[in-house]
C-alpha cells in the first residue's frame, strides 16, 4: 500500500471504525464525508473559526489541524456523541444559537470549560470560548447560557 | 535552515483550495527510526508533531514536503524533569501540559504567563513546545521566553546530540539553526535564582491572535534580562536597555526612551515599525509597573 494511503482504527462517538484514508485528509473532513458526521463544520481550515472543534482522546481540538492519520488509534466524539443536556437546552433557551453553524464547536469547547471549571466569571468564558468565532456575533446570548448553566449547576 | 520545504504559492483559488498537498507520511516507532528517516528524506521531509503551524501552511500551500515524519507518538519526548540547576522540557510537551505542570509553575513562572497567550485551548492542547520553536515563527511566545530565561536546546540527528544556545538558535523568520537531518528534543532551562521575578506582556488585536508585539522580562537579583517577540525577523535580547537596568532598576523612564531605539522593527503595511516601536516602550513601561519597588 501506498504510503499515501492508510488503513487507521479509532473509535468515533464510541463506535469502532476502521477505514484507509489518504494521509492527507484531516480529520474533520474524515468525519463529514468518509463517516457522515455533519455537525462538525468546515470553517477558515487554518485553525482560526473553531467551527471544526472535536474532542480527540477527551481533549477538544482543531479537527482542521489534525490529519486522519493522527487519530489512527484514538477515541473521538462529535457533536453527534452528545453534550451534557443542560448546556444544549440552554442555549436553546437563551438564543445562543442563530445560524447553529458555530453552535457544535460552542458547545463542545463550552463543556470542556466547565469540567475543568465549574465557577467560571463571565471573563473566563469569554477567554476558554476565544478561540471559537461565531460569525453572527452573537457572544453575549452564549455567554449567558454557559454563565447559567453553571450557576444553575451549583445551585 | 527553514522549518519546512518550500512549496510553489498558488496564484488560483480552484475547488481543492485550503486542503494539503499530497504527501507520504510514516510514523516511526522510536527516535532513532525516526532519526534515519529523516537522514534518508532530509530535504524533502519535514516534521510533524502537534501540527498546529504545520497544517495550516500546508492547507495553505506554502510548503510541498513529500513525506511527513510523525513524531508526535515518542513519549520520551513528553516529560518535564528537573535537578538541582534545570528544567529540561520535552520537545513534546504540549501547551497545555506546560500549563499544567506545577514545576514549571513553581521554577518558570514565565512559561505559564506566556502560554495565556498562545492560540486557543483546542491549539494548546495539541501544540507543542519544540514545534513552535522549531517553527520560528518571530511573532511565537515561547521562543522569547526561552531566550529572555537563556535556554539551550538539544538537537539531535543520525550524527549525534548537540545543544544550541537560544540566542543562536533563531536565524530569521522560519529559520533556525537546525538542519535538515536534526531533529529538537529538549529545551533546558536554568532554574532561575531565589527572588527572581518574571513577568510576560503582550498586545494582539484579539486574544489569541498572533502578537503585535511582546516582552518577557526575568528580573533576577542583580541581572535583568528582557527578550522581545513580534518585532524583528526572530526573537531578540534587548541588551543596552538590560544593561541599563540591571545597573539602575529605577531608570524607567530612560529604559523606555532606549528600548524604543533598540529595536528595528521590519516594515509592515499594517503596522509600521514605529508603531511597533511605541508598542514595546508600552509593554517595557507596563512590565517594570508590576516589578515590586
Amino acid at each position: 500500500m501506498s504510503t499515501k494511503h492508510r488503513r487507521i482504527s479509532l473509535t468515533v462517538n464510541g463506535e469502532a471504525v476502521a477505514r484507509e484514508v489518504p494521509v492527507r485528509l484531516n480529520l474533520v473532513d474524515f468525519l463529514r464525508h468518509d463517516l457522515g458526521f455533519t455537525g462538525s463544520h468546515v470553517g477558515c481550515e487554518q485553525g482560526a473559526c473553531g467551527a471544526c472543534t472535536v474532542v480527540l482522546d477527551g481533549q477538544t481540538v482543531r479537527g482542521c489541524l489534525v490529519l486522519a492519520v493522527q487519530a489512527d488509534g484514538c477515541a473521538v466524539v462529535t457533536i453527534e456523541g452528545g453534550v451534557d443536556d443542560d448546556l444544549r437546552e440552554m442555549f436553546y433557551t437563551l438564543n445562543a444559537l442563530q445560524c447553529g453553524f458555530c453552535t457544535p464547536g460552542m458547545l463542545l469547547s463550552s463543556a470542556e470549560l466547565l469540567r475543568a471549571n465549574p465557577n467560571p466569571s463571565r471573563e473566563d468564558i469569554r477567554e476558554y470560548l476565544s478561540g471559537n468565532f461565531c460569525r453572527c456575533t452573537g457572544y453575549q446570548a452564549i455567554v449567558d447560557a454557559v454563565f447559567t448553566v453553571a450557576e444553575a449547576r451549583r445551585s | 535552515m527553514p522549518y519546512f520545504p518550500a512549496g510553489p504559492r498558488r496564484s488560483r483559488i480552484g475547488a481543492d483550495d485550503v486542503k494539503a498537498p499530497d504527501f507520504d507520511y510514516c510514523r516511526p516507532e522510536s527516535m532513532a527510526d525516526a532519526l534515519a528517516l529523516l537522514s534518508l528524506h532530509a530535504d524533502d521531509a519535514a516534521i510533524i508533531a502537534g501540527g498546529q503551524s504545520l497544517l495550516p501552511i500546508l492547507n495553505f500551500r506554502l510548503a510541498a514536503p513529500e513525506l511527513l515524519i510523525d513524531i508526535g507518538r515518542l513519549d520520551e519526548l513528553k516529560q518535564v524533569t528537573e535537578d538541582d540547576e534545570f528544567v529540561e522540557i520535552g520537545a513534546l510537551v504540549s501547551h497545555c501540559d506546560l500549563a499544567d505542570s506545577p514545576l514549571v509553575g513553581r521554577e518558570l513562572p514565565l512559561l505559564h504567563q506566556a502560554i495565556d497567550h498562545i492560540a486557543h485551548p483546542a491549539v494548546r492542547h495539541r501544540g507543542t513546545i519544540g514545534g513552535s520553536l522549531a517553527m520560528a515563527d518571530p511573532a511565537a511566545e515561547l521562543g522569547a521566553c526561552c531566550l529572555a530565561l537563556d535556554g539551550a536546546f538539544s538537537i539531535v540527528s543520525v550524527r549525534g546530540q548537540r545543544w544550541v544556545a537560544a540566542a543562536d538558535f533563531f536565524k530569521g523568520v522560519y529559520e533556525t539553526a537546525l538542519q535538515p537531518d536534526e531533529i529538537l528534543t529538549a529545551i533546558r532551562l536554568p532554574k532561575p535564582a531565589p527572588g527572581t521575578i518574571s513577568i510576560f506582556e503582550e498586545v494582539a488585536r484579539r486574544r489569541g491572535d498572533f502578537a503585535m508585539a511582546g516582552l518577557a522580562l526575568v528580573a533576577a537579583p542583580n541581572n535583568l534580562r528582557i527578550a522581545l517577540l513580534g518585532v524583528a525577523d526572530r526573537p531578540v535580547l534587548v541588551e543596552q536597555t538590560m544593561t541599563l537596568l540591571t545597573n539602575n532598576p529605577t531608570a524607567v523612564d530612560e529604559a523606555v526612551a532606549l528600548i524604543g531605539t533598540e529595536v528595528d522593527p521590519l516594515d509592515d503595511p499594517t503596522y509600521p515599525p514605529a508603531y511597533r516601536r511605541h508598542l514595546v516602550q508600552v509593554l517595557l513601561r507596563r512590565a517594570l509597573s508590576r516589578l515590586p519597588q
